[in-house]
């Protein structure tokens, strides 16, 4: 099939766009801008670029460690939501037919309980269990908004599965586990890229829990990293910029790269039902 | 019922229990102590820790800095949810009418979506920068102090806000305009109908229904906002962007005043029940 010619209009909202995402763009601009010319304007463009600020994140400050921690906590609880939540999902589309919609309902439920509401009972929790400033405790709280968002996604998704194909299946002998693993799992798996897409976005992005629960550089993650960024007498901006522009990776490659299966997840909750 | 039947739901009832315990313990548990929290005096560094009732409710509802508090938690609430759905609309006809480039359309949409929103927050504090941020550069060199000023703080953090949520409507209403079939299109155009004419009373009645749950959706969140104004401006000046959310974070970890803190948490919750229960209201009146 031939493309279609780029017209005219199509090229202005394509600028349109561009310009809304400016914001992203000046950010990333401003991170390899040289120090003196950053509190300078105009010009709008650099004298040249340089990788100066990175190099200072990079060495100076907790952003390295807090990228791990990030990165650790995003995918434990996208593995947690995932192993609890694809057999909950499983069930609910499946097997469980009475009290099904009440149990979606308490589900959808848990997603509208404020954060605001929940972190001091689970500070409390967590100081309790000593899980205070590790990576479990961040896992877990977490968990509680992963876990209900992957349920809902899933059964969704194993719903739009024909149960006759299933059917066909262990008529042919195929037990459940060899079931979900040679039918089920092939077909569900755009839907559960999808649900760890999301879960694993969430929980990189999320600063109240992270910011009230850790103490040091050992469990803080990205946005509690950059919230505290330090600035002894001036605030650094074009440091401020790079490290943005580090905790926007994972943004950037979703976006970009995997963005059908994230189009997919958002959607998926709201338009079909 | 066949025993076949009767296994299946046991084996379903099975594979539930270990999500449905772990959520329990995770929100259901947290929500009802919340709740508990909110009827004691709680001040750990005090030892305090003694039952009072609703006396916390009753001092909150004569408490001038919380009244104040849940003004600009409406007005937050209210103004970024009317900009992002017509701004979200706008871009997602947009995005629907382009014959080429619709990725790279959504990319540059979804990119203010999914970046945390404290990244947004850092971004628009260096955008608002009253010497050398971009703001003031492109409004024509003028030294406006956008986060500094208690009548232009709040429009900014709005503004931050809109610009980071607004892509989620857009997304939703392209979703629904893609299922749009052409052939209606044809036929206005046929009719005669002008280009506004189309727009309201084709494109937007079928877009309503998506628009409810996206509205729904972006309002709840926004009452539960917190980061963008927390990083952004603290709350200040003055108080101005001090939202529930900031108020009780406050409370809690500043202050160190759980009751109080936990409280204010509930009102919250309650809100956010509230905005659900009326819209489900809506939606059914509506199919009456």
């Amino acid at each position: 099939m031939r493309r279609p010619p780029l017209r005219a209009r199509d090229l202005a909202i394509l600028v349109a766009l561009a310009l809304y995402a400016l914001p992203f763009f000046w950010q990333l601009l401003t991170s390899l801008k040289p120090e003196a010319e950053l509190l300078r304007l105009p010009p709008l463009l650099p004298s040249h670029l340089t990788a100066v600020h990175y190099r200072a994140v990079f060495e100076h400050s907790s952003l390295p460690r807090a990228l791990l921690n990030s990165l650790g906590i995003g995918v434990l609880t996208t593995a947690l939501a995932l192993v609890l939540g694809l057999p909950a999902a499983y069930a609910l589309a499946r097997l469980v037919t009475r009290g099904r919609r009440l149990v979606l309902l308490a589900i959808v439920a848990c997603t509208a309980l404020p954060q605001i509401a929940t972190v001091s009972p689970l500070y409390l929790l967590m100081r309790a269990l000593g899980l205070r400033d590790t990576w479990l405790a961040l896992v877990l709280a977490h968990a509680s908004f992963a876990l209900p968002l992957t349920i809902w996604l899933l059964t969704g998704f194993v719903r739009e599965i024909p149960a006759a194909i299933e059917e066909s299946a262990s008529v042919d002998g195929a037990g459940m586990a060899s079931t979900f693993r040679w039918v089920i799992g092939p077909l569900l798996a755009p839907g559960i890229a999808s649900a760890a897409l999301l879960a694993f976005l969430f929980s990189w992005n999320e600063f109240l829990f992270a910011y009230t629960f850790t103490a040091t550089d050992a469990s803080r993650t990205v946005p509690v990293a950059l919230a505290l960024f330090p600035g002894v007498f001036e605030v650094p901006w074009g440091d401020i910029a790079a490290a943005s522009m580090l905790a926007s990776v994972p943004t950037i490659v979703i976006v970009v790269g995997l963005q059908r299966y994230l189009v997919e997840g958002l959607t998926a909750g709201a338009v079909k039902d | 019922m066949t025993g076949l039947e009767r296994g299946r739901r046991r084996r379903g009832w099975l594979m539930l229990t270990p999500a449905l315990s772990v959520l329990a313990l995770l929100t259901l548990y947290p929500g009802l102590w919340v709740l508990w929290l909110s009827l004691r005096d709680e001040v750990p560094i005090f030892g305090v820790s003694r039952f009072t009732g609703l006396r916390h409710y009753a001092f909150l509802f004569g408490d001038a800095r919380f009244l104040a508090a849940a003004w600009t938690t409406a007005a937050f609430t209210v103004a970024s949810v009317a900009l992002e759905t017509v701004l979200g609309v706008l871009a997602a006809v947009g995005i629907a009418g382009l014959s080429r480039g619709r990725r790279l359309a959504l990319s540059f949409l979804l990119l203010a979506w999914a970046m945390p929103a404290v990244v947004t927050a850092k971004i628009f504090e260096w955008l608002y920068h009253p010497a050398a941020g971009l703001v003031n550069y492109v409004l024509g060199g003028i030294a406006l102090n956008w986060l500094g000023d208690p009548r232009l703080a709040l429009p900014a953090v709005i503004l931050a806000d809109a610009w980071r949520t607004m892509p989620f409507v857009a997304v939703l209403a392209y979703a629904r305009l893609l299922g749009i079939p052409p052939e209606l299109y044809e036929a206005a155009q046929v009719d005669g109908a002008s280009r506004l004419a189309t727009f309201t009373r084709v494109t937007l009645p079928l877009l309503r229904p998506v628009l409810m749950i996206a509205v729904l959706f972006r309002t709840l969140d926004a009452l539960r906002a917190f980061d963008i104004m927390f990083v952004l401006t603290g709350g200040g000046p003055a108080n101005v962007t001090e939202t529930l959310t900031v108020y009780a974070y406050r409370a809690l970890f500043q202050m160190l005043d759980f009751g109080i803190g936990s409280a204010i948490g509930v009102i919250v919750f309650g809100a956010v029940m509230a905005v659900a229960w009326i819209y489900l209201r809506m939606l059914r009146l509506e199919e009456a």
